[in-house]
């Protein structure tokens, strides 16, 4: 015998994502959650943002990494609250994870939240947190064909930032190409082409931020 | 790897259908879109690996893959996307909307006939 269904499969990680939307809501506070292949700077463009917006902004950060809480470590030396879930081995965060850290960083006090997911251009993007906008980034030495070989991840992003653009004259990376890639699978997102680790280009996504929080 | 979570969702709730009818599951279908598609080989292991000491051992899954479709903005046609081209087929023009890309959905289980 069958029986239809027709019933979320994400279903459990899905209504805790709501739980977590509605709790950002009524705190007015902005969530991003932000997505990256490993080592595109993710932790250094956080870094920098708080330093530059500190006394502007309270922003509260979740790391999630597979080990060590090195990351939750650097953000902290900041001045900013951090924590950190290990995730033990799994590829991404799930809503229940971050429902969990919210407690431990005061997070309805923030005015943004920023949840660094695990390194991973392919399974975070399946897992809503909760989040008002997604941020991906795409670091220049990582090659100009990441956005058309991972679609699911870049169709899903707000904003997408073009990182490291400072080593572009050593490395060979089509710009055109990359921009041209976005527009056919997200025609909606805002490219910013930054450096987190000079600050090169880094304004425009102050300004963004403190527009969507406004 | 995040056909382990997936596998795990999916055993779950399979489990409390089974519960209701009382039946051994033998055989259930999903549904994925593209942008969150799920490569049937390795949903199939997951599942193998999350049903075991479980009912649902042993069970098939069937993964049904939609196309994403999109809007142009130009003619107003509605096509199947297609990364490689990544324009309307109608009129070549690259501004368009996507009509949302299908959920991952669990559309049917199978039931064993004879009651466990």
């Amino acid at each position: 015998m069958k029986v239809s269904l027709n019933k979320r499969i994400l279903n459990r990680n899905d209504e805790c994502a709501q739980k977590n939307k509605a709790f950002f809501e009524n705190h007015g506070v902005l969530c991003l959650n932000v997505i990256s292949s490993p080592g595109s700077g993710k932790t250094t463009l956080l870094s920098r943002t708080i330093l530059a917006l500190k006394n502007k902004l309270k922003i509260g950060v979740i790391e999630g990494d597979i080990k060590t809480d090195t990351d939750a470590a650097k953000i902290r030396a900041t001045g900013a609250a951090a924590v950190q879930i290990e995730t033990q081995g799994a590829c991404h965060l799930s809503a229940v994870q971050v429902h969990d850290a919210l407690k431990q960083i005061e997070a309805a006090e923030k005015d943004v939240i920023f949840i660094e997911n695990v390194g991973n251009l392919v399974c975070p993007s399946a897992f809503d947190l909760g989040e008002k906008k997604r941020v991906v980034l795409l670091s220049v030495p990582e090659g100009d064909d990441k956005p058309i070989k991972y679609p699911g991840t870049f169709a899903g992003a707000d904003v997408i930032l073009i990182n490291k653009m400072d080593l572009i004259a050593y490395i060979p990376f089509d710009l055109d190409r990359v921009l041209t890639d976005i527009r056919k699978i997200n025609p909606h997102a805002r490219v910013f082409q930054v450096s987190a680790a000079t600050g090169e280009g880094m304004q425009q996504w102050y300004d963004w931020l403190c527009d969507t929080i406004a | 790897m995040h056909e382990t979570a997936v596998a795990q969702s999916i055993i779950e709730t399979i489990l409390v259908e089974a519960d209701k009818i009382g039946k051994k599951p033998i055989w259930a279908r999903i549904s994925c879109g593209q942008f969150n598609a799920l490569n049937d080989e390795a949903m199939q292991f997951a599942l193998d690996v999350a049903s075991q000491d479980t009912p649902c051992k042993g069970i098939v899954l069937e993964i049904r893959h939609i196309p994403l479709r999109a809007s142009c903005k130009r003619c107003q046609n509605e096509f199947e996307f297609d990364i490689y081209s990544g324009t309307c087929p109608a009129c070549g023009s690259s501004e368009f909307d996507f009509v949302p890309d299908a959920p991952l959905l669990l559309e049917e289980i199978e039931f064993e006939d004879e009651d466990t």
